[in-house]
């Protein structure tokens, strides 16, 4: 017993391997879509949106790469489903270099059930630009100077739906797909703070608590937290998409850490308390 | 000399983009405005360093056959392959030439980088759990606090621990929006205060270890 419990401490990691692959693979291959409630993040975040009137130009910057994908990705296009089935004018840019064609993959796939809007005049894409917080804070100043071109070469000021467009205060609110730095922190540490321009953020659920503070004091009008927020976002939208279908990986893959975590300190217990036990013996 | 005309050119950009932030007037402003470009174009020339730098370092690797001097060969023709199908083929006007989508280099990205980078980041997963596994383990009161509101917000945070328990998100957000909100407020007070003491000590030159030597 003591030689089992002593190997299930040590447990091989390739074991646990197996087991977060079968838990994360059945459930995507045969999804339940178990229910959820909607937390308060979240329905700040729809509300900004909702409490727009049509529209009104809303700034998405999509700063993430292929390797936060999973978590971001379906955010992303829940943002922009949600801003041109209201109405809105969505004007996007990247400050990450290795997004600009996930952010563009993005807006085609939503463009599928928008075959009216026109790149243009209800939708923009203004490209990457690099220069991080630089950039930020140059577009609270003179947005056509800091991105003279779109990422199709076109002049900004020939483009319909930047015309009226200077800076933040012609921007009705600012969504930031965050998958690290520069990301969310940025915005509100550059650009919030110093031009007052309501921001919301959709960002992976590691970095989520770092921006709860943000929602605290009012900086941040809403947050998607990672694929669950994502996934409760689809769910206000009520259009589901991959992340409510990645729910109930992420919620058996969960299960099976904590039985890990649970069994591992088990063993810890009993092989412990076994040691204890022969030395007081001897 | 070598030193202190780079502090100069440090405390007045420095102060500059302090001074802007206090004094939010219209022709102080287009001052600044200026100077943000400059910002964007040397960032922007920081690229070309980077890749000089790049091929310096990885050149000299191959040339005296290194430690894994074959991989540092697949980077450099890597690079080059993705400048001249991204860059030179679009002004050259060859077709499929650009950075765009139905382009080669968009298809490099979307079937070689996104796959590498996805499948990098998704190992992330197993090895969390591994580590999980082994780091929470109930050795002091500390550890066990930490172990316990882990698993609380774990399971949470996913729609089973609602399934369990129909108070888990609430609970689950309480611990977000007190304990966590009042550490993580700490830390980004301490941490703030920290950057702005160095940065002071940068811009009136205390702290000289970014200019490099000794």
């Amino acid at each position: 017993m003591r030689k089992f419990l002593e190997k299930l401490e040590r447990l091989d990691r390739r074991v646990i391997f197996i087991f977060i692959g079968f838990s994360i693979a059945l459930p995507l291959l045969f999804p339940v879509y178990t229910d959820f409630s909607v937390t308060a993040p979240v329905e700040g975040f729809y509300n900004a949106i909702e409490e727009l009137p049509p529209g009104s130009k809303v700034l998405v910057s999509c700063d993430y790469d292929p390797g936060s994908m999973p978590e971001l990705f379906p955010m992303n296009i829940a943002v922009f489903h949600h801003l041109l089935s209201r109405g809105h004018k969505v004007i996007m840019m990247q400050l990450w270099a290795t997004g600009t064609l996930l952010a563009e993959r993005a807006m085609t796939e939503v463009l599928e059930d928008f075959p009216e809007k026109i790149y243009g005049e209800d939708w923009v894409n203004l490209g990457f630009k690099e220069g991080r917080e630089v950039v930020m804070v140059s577009m609270g100043t003179n947005i056509p100077k800091t991105f003279p071109t779109d990422s199709r070469g076109t002049k900004v000021e020939e483009i319909p739906i930047m015309q009226g467009v200077t800076n933040f205060d012609d921007v009705a609110l600012l969504m930031n797909v965050s998958g690290g730095l520069p990301g969310t922190k940025e915005w509100v540490l550059q650009v919030q703070s110093r031009y007052g321009v309501k921001l919301g953020s959709g960002c992976t659920a590691v970095s989520a608590p770092e921006f709860y503070p943000y929602i605290q004091s009012g900086q941040l009008v809403g947050l998607l937290g990672g694929m669950k927020g994502a996934a409760e976002y689809e769910k206000l939208l009520g259009r589901p998409g991959t992340a409510q279908r990645g729910m109930d990986a992420q919620s058996v893959s969960h299960i099976v850490v904590f039985l890990f975590i649970f069994i591992g300190n088990v063993a810890y217990f009993a092989v412990k308390g076994k040691k204890k036990r022969l030395q007081v013996s001897r | 000399m070598r030193r202190e005309i780079p502090i100069a050119i440090c405390f007045l950009f420095g102060i500059s983009f302090i001074l802007e932030y206090f004094i939010p007037h219209e022709g102080v402003l287009s001052i600044f405005e200026t100077i943000r470009q400059w910002a964007i174009i040397v960032i922007a020339f920081a690229y070309v360093l980077g890749i000089a730098n790049l091929l310096r370092i990885n050149y000299h690797v191959v040339q005296r056959k290194q430690r894994d001097w074959p991989y540092k060969i697949i980077l450099m023709a890597s690079l080059f392959f993705m400048i001249t199908v991204g860059i030179v083929f679009d002004i050259l006007g060859v077709g499929l030439g650009g950075i765009g989508e139905g382009t080669i280099f968009g298809w490099v990205y979307y079937h070689a980088q996104y796959p590498l980078q996805s499948t990098m980041f998704a190992l992330l997963a197993f090895f969390i759990a591994s580590a999980a596994f082994r780091a929470f383990r109930i050795r002091t009161f500390q550890a066990s606090l930490l172990a316990v509101t882990a698993l609380f917000v774990m399971i949470g945070r996913v729609p089973v621990g609602e399934s369990l328990w129909a108070g888990f998100p609430d609970f689950t957000e309480w611990i977000m929006n007190v304990p966590q909100l009042a550490g993580k407020r700490a830390i980004m007070i301490g941490a703030a205060l920290g950057a702005i003491s160095t940065a002071l000590k940068v811009l009136t030159g205390l702290e000289r270890t970014y200019l490099g030597g000794e």
